[in-house]
C-alpha cells in the first residue's frame, strides 16, 4: 500500500486495483459478525482454507472473513460471490460440501438454504424476506468486503467522499449538505448533525475535537459494534469530513473496553489510514492535518452520555454534568467538541458521494435516510436490519423478522434500549422514525428492538430493565439515582405479589419528576419502561397486586405446580431434579407435588417429558 | 457587559450575563430553596432541589437554577405546580434516603411532607450525596483525599479504594460543610482522627491549645511558601 500524497493518487490507486480484480471470480464470504463469531465462525473459515488449500483451490478462490451479514439466527452464514448465494448454520463439517458442490459442481446445496414458511428454497440473498426490506446504507458493504483490508474498501468506492470535498467544497458548504440530508443524530437523541456541526464551526477556538460515541450499551443492542467490526473504515472517513467541516484536526473514537474485536479492527484501520496518507498531516495534499485516536471506556452505560463521556475521556468520574454549555460550545478539556455515534459518522461518506437530495429522499417528513435496529426477541429472523425510516413495526416483525417464533401473538416491542418503552399490538402499523416512537411513550435509542410475544409479563419486562438502570444510574442527581432504586424496589414486589394498590399511582407520580427534574438523558428517559407499561399494560399490574396473579405465567412467586395424575407416568424425572424434595410417589405411579415445599423454581416443568406438569397462576 | 432583562415570577429584573438563574433569583429577594448549592463552590446540580420551570407557555420544562444562566428575556416560574411537585418528590426520597437528616426533614416540613411513601433506609442514615464534600476538599482545600465512589446502588464518598487517604491533612472541611452531619471527627490527646485516619496536632507555641493537624499545617507552608513554623502560633496569640 502506497502513501498517497494527492487525490490523483488515490484515484490512480483504485483505478488499478479495480483492474486487476476479476468481479467474477469466485468468493468465500464466511460472517465474522457478533452473531457468528460465537457460533464458530472463524472455525468454519478455518475449514475452508483447509480444503481449498487441499483441493488446490486457494488461489482461484478468494476467502474472506466478513462483518455481521444479518439473519444472527442462522449462525453461521457464508455468502457465496458473485451468486450471492447466502448459506446458513454452517458448520466446519458441511464445507467439504459446499467446496465440492458448490464451488466446483455449482450446485445449490438447499439443506444449507434459508427455507420460507411454504417450504420453498431462497438461496440468494436477494429472494429472502429477511433481507427484502432492508435498504443498506450502513450496512451495505458489511457482505462485500475484509474489514482488515484497505484495499478491499477501496475497491468497494471507500474513501470516495474524500476527493468530493478536498479543494472542491468549502468546510460551510460540507456542513450544508449534511445539515440539507436531515441527518439526525443516530444515538438516539435525534439532533440535526449538520446543525451539531454548524453550532460547533462557529464557536472561535483554534482547538476543537471530535468524537464517534461507540459506546453502545443497551442489552440486546449491537448495531454500532458490527459497523466498527465489519467497516471500521466507513466511521474514519466519517470522521475525516467531520473533522474538515468543523475545523477539527483531531479525532477521538471511545469505544468500550468490552468490546475487543472493534478495538482491534478500528486500531488496525488507523494505523492502515495513518500509513496510506488518509490520516495525519497534509491529507492527500490538502493542507489539512488530522489524526484519529482511541480512547477506551471501562464499560458504564451512563458513559454513552456525552457530557459523561467526556468526563470519562479526561479520566474523571464518568458522571454527565448540566447543560448549557454544551459540548459544542465547551466540550473535551473545555474545547469546542462534536460528538456523533458510530451510525451517524457511518451515513456521512453516502450523503457527501450522493448528494443530500438524494439521502432526503429516504425515510419520512422529520426523519431522513435508513436506521440499523438489532431485531431480537421472540420473532424468527433475529439480526441486524437496516430499514428506510417509516417502515412500520408490522413490517419489521412480520416481514424481515418472519414472525413470532412458535407461531404465537405478538404481544409488544420495546425499542430504545433499557430506557425505551414498550408499544403495544395496536401500534404495529406505526411508521417508525424519531418522532413517532416518542408519541407513544418510547424512543429510537440507539435502535434495540426486542420483540415480545405471551410469555413475556410486562411487569417483569419493566422491573428487568429497571434493575439495568439502577445499577447502571451514576448516582449524581437525586431522581434517578433514588427514583430507579424505588422503582426497583416496587416492581419486585409486585412481581413477588406483594404490591399494594397505590404502588401505582406512587410510580406514576415519581416516574413524572425521574423525566422533568433529572439531570440526563439516562434519568429523564429511565421512567419508560414503567410509564409506557402502565399505560399499554395496565391490567397486568392490577392482576399481579389485586388477583396475585402473573397472566404471562413468569413471576415464579404468583405460579403454583400441580402434577396431573392422568398424565404423569412416574418416570420420577421431576423428583431426581426438585431441590426441595417436594414431589413424592412410587416409580411409576403419578407423583404428587407437596405444595408447602414447593419454591416454584419451575425445574419439574421444564423437565417433565409428558406435560404432566401444570403451572398456572 | 450590559445587563439582561428576563422575568422571574411575573416580575421583570435585571441581571448580570453569566450569573445563574438561582443567584439572579437571590439577588432580586426570590428564594429558592437548596441543598447542594454552596457559595464557595461550583454549583453541580446534584440535588434537583432548586428545580424552576422555564419557557415560554405551553413550551416549558424544568431546569436546576443554580447551573442554569440567566438569558435576555427569559420567563422563570419558582413557584409553578410543576417545579413544587417535583421539589417535593425529591425530599420525599431524601427523607427515605436518609431518615436521620435533619435538615431534610426541616425542609420537608416546609414544603407540606412530613412523611415519605418510599421504603426507608437505614434509620441512622444521614448522606445525601450532595457531594459538598468532596467538592469542598477539591476545590477548596485542594487536596481531593475523598471522592465519590460506585454508582446508584453503592453510592458513596469514600477515600480511595476504601483504605486511608495518603492525601487527607485532617483538616476536617469536609466535616464543617456536610449540610445533614455525616462525616465525624473525634478529637483526644493531641489525636483528631477523622477519615480512618489520625493526625497529630499542633499545639500553639504561645498559649498551648490545639491550631490543626500538623499535616495541614504542612499543607499551608507548601502552598503559600512560608515555613511551616510560621504557623505554630495560633490566630489569638499571632
Amino acid at each position: 500500500m502506497p502513501k498517497f500524497e494527492t487525490i490523483s493518487q488515490l484515484e490512480e490507486y483504485r483505478r488499478r486495483l479495480l483492474a486487476q480484480r476479476d468481479a467474477q471470480a469466485p468468493q468465500v464470504l464466511v460472517c465474522g459478525g457478533p452473531g457468528c463469531l460465537p457460533m464458530g465462525s472463524e472455525e468454519v473459515a478455518a475449514a475452508f482454507q483447509q480444503e481449498l488449500k487441499q483441493r488446490g483451490l486457494a488461489a482461484k478462490v478468494i476467502l474472506k472473513e466478513s462483518g455481521c451479514q444479518g439473519l444472527c439466527a442462522r449462525a453461521v452464514k457464508v455468502m457465496l460471490r458473485p451468486r450471492e448465494i447466502t448459506y446458513q448454520q454452517v458448520t466446519p463439517e458441511d464445507v467439504p460440501e459446499i467446496v465440492e458442490e458448490t464451488l466446483v459442481k455449482g450446485k445449490i446445496l438447499e439443506r444449507l438454504c434459508y427455507q420460507a414458511d411454504d417450504g420453498a428454497v431462497k438461496a440468494k440473498k436477494s429472494e429472502i424476506p429477511f433481507y427484502q426490506g432492508q435498504h443498506p446504507l450502513v450496512l451495505g458493504k458489511m457482505d462485500l468486503i475484509d474489514p482488515t483490508s484497505l484495499d478491499d474498501y477501496l475497491a468497494a468506492g471507500g474513501y470516495r467522499a474524500i476527493p468530493h470535498i478536498f479543494g472542491k467544497m468549502s468546510p460551510e458548504a460540507v456542513i450544508d449538505v449534511v445539515e440539507r440530508s436531515g441527518l439526525r443524530g443516530r444515538g438516539g437523541g435525534g439532533f440535526p448533525t449538520g446543525r451539531k456541526w454548524r453550532l460547533c464551526r462557529q464557536v472561535p477556538g483554534d482547538v476543537k475535537y471530535l468524537i464517534c460515541n461507540g459506546d453502545e450499551g443497551d442489552p440486546g443492542a449491537f448495531m454500532d459494534r458490527a459497523v466498527m467490526e465489519g467497516d471500521p473504515h466507513a466511521v474514519l472517513e466519517g470522521m475525516i469530513i467531520g473533522g474538515y467541516a468543523i475545523g477539527a484536526n483531531q479525532g477521538f473514537i471511545y469505544v468500550r473496553h468490552e468490546y475487543p474485536l472493534a478495538v482491534k479492527r478500528l486500531s488496525l484501520a488507523i494505523d492502515q489510514a495513518r500509513a496510506s496518507g488518509l490520516l495525519g498531516a497534509d491529507l492527500l495534499g490538502s493542507g489539512f492535518n488530522f489524526d484519529v485516536k482511541i480512547s477506551k471506556g471501562a464499560g458504564a452505560f451512563v458513559c454513552g452520555e456525552e457530557t459523561a463521556l467526556i468526563a470519562s475521556m479526561e479520566g474523571n468520574i464518568g458522571e454527565p454534568r448540566n447543560r448549557p454549555p454544551f459540548p459544542a460550545q465547551h466540550g473535551l478539556w473545555g474545547k469546542p467538541t462534536v460528538i456523533n455515534n458510530v451510525e451517524s459518522w457511518a451515513n456521512v461518506p453516502e450523503i457527501i458521494n450522493q448528494g443530500p437530495e438524494w439521502y432526503a429522499a429516504i425515510g419520512t417528513d422529520k426523519s431522513k435516510g435508513t436506521k440499523v435496529f438489532s431485531l431480537v426477541g421472540a420473532v424468527n429472523n433475529t439480526g441486524l436490519v437496516e430499514v428506510p425510516m417509516g417502515t412500520t413495526l408490522r413490517q419489521m416483525v412480520y416481514e424481515l423478522g418472519g414472525g413470532i417464533r412458535g407461531g404465537g401473538d405478538f404481544k409488544a416491542v420495546q425499542t430504545g434500549g433499557p430506557s425505551g418503552g414498550c408499544i403495544p399490538k395496536q401500534y404495529l402499523d406505526l411508521p417508525v422514525d424519531y418522532d413517532s416512537l416518542q408519541s407513544v411513550g418510547s424512543i429510537m435509542g440507539s435502535g434495540g428492538m426486542i420483540v415480545m410475544d405471551e410469555h413475556s409479563c410486562m411487569v417483569d419486562v419493566a422491573r428487568y430493565f429497571m434493575s439495568f438502570l439502577n445499577d447502571e444510574s451514576c448516582g449524581k442527581c437525586t431522581p434517578c439515582r433514588e427514583g430507579t432504586k424505588h422503582l426497583l424496589e416496587i416492581l419486585t414486589a409486585i412481581t413477588k405479589g406483594e404490591g399494594q394498590e397505590e404502588h401505582l399511582a406512587l410510580m406514576e407520580e415519581l416516574c413524572v419528576t425521574m423525566k422533568d427534574a433529572s439531570l440526563c438523558g439516562l434519568g429523564q428517559s429511565a421512567a419508560n419502561p414503567v410509564l409506557s407499561t402502565l399505560k399499554y399494560f395496565r391490567e397486568e399490574y392490577e392482576a399481579h397486586i389485586l388477583q396475585k396473579k402473573c397472566p404471562a405465567l413468569v413471576c415464579r412467586p404468583l405460579l403454583k405446580y400441580t402434577i396431573d395424575p392422568e398424565t404423569c407416568t412416574g418416570c420420577l424425572a421431576c423428583v431426581r431434579e426438585c431441590p426441595a424434595d417436594a414431589i413424592r410417589g412410587e416409580a411409576g405411579e403419578p407423583q404428587e407435588l407437596d405444595q408447602a415445599l414447593c419454591v416454584k423454581c419451575g425445574m419439574c416443568h421444564a423437565m417433565c417429558k409428558f406435560d404432566a406438569v401444570k403451572v398456572e397462576s | 457587559m450590559s445587563e439582561l432583562n428576563l422575568t422571574i415570577d411575573g416580575q421583570v429584573v435585571k441581571s448580570q450575563p453569566g450569573l445563574s438563574l438561582l443567584l439572579a433569583a437571590r439577588a432580586n429577594g426570590i428564594d429558592i430553596p437548596t441543598l447542594c448549592f454552596h457559595d464557595d463552590l461550583k454549583p453541580e446540580g446534584h440535588c434537583r432541589l432548586c428545580v424552576v420551570e422555564i419557557g415560554p407557555p405551553g413550551r416549558t420544562r424544568l431546569v436546576n437554577s443554580c447551573t442554569y444562566p440567566v438569558e435576555e428575556g427569559l420567563v422563570v416560574q419558582t413557584q409553578s405546580e410543576k417545579a413544587l411537585a417535583s421539589r417535593r418528590m425529591v425530599l420525599e426520597l431524601l427523607l427515605a434516603q436518609a431518615p436521620a437528616a435533619e435538615l431534610i426533614q426541616k425542609l420537608a416540613a416546609e414544603m407540606g411532607v412530613y412523611e415519605t411513601r418510599f421504603k426507608k433506609a437505614d434509620p441512622q442514615a444521614r448522606c445525601i450525596l450532595c457531594a459538598q464534600c468532596v467538592r469542598t476538599c477539591r476545590e477548596v482545600v485542594g487536596v481531593s483525599a475523598i471522592s465519590m465512589a460506585y454508582r446508584t446502588p453503592k453510592k458513596m464518598v469514600a477515600t480511595p479504594f476504601k483504605e486511608d487517604s495518603e492525601a487527607c491533612i485532617g483538616c476536617g472541611s469536609c466535616v464543617f460543610i456536610c449540610p445533614t452531619n455525616v462525616i465525624m471527627y473525634t478529637e483526644k490527646d493531641g489525636i483528631r482522627t477523622v477519615w480512618g485516619r489520625h493526625f497529630e496536632l499542633q499545639a500553639c507555641q504561645k498559649c498551648g491549645t490545639y491550631i490543626a493537624p500538623k499535616a495541614q499545617l504542612e499543607h499551608w507552608a507548601k502552598i503559600t511558601g512560608d515555613p511551616v513554623e510560621s504557623f505554630f502560633t495560633c490566630r489569638d496569640c499571632r
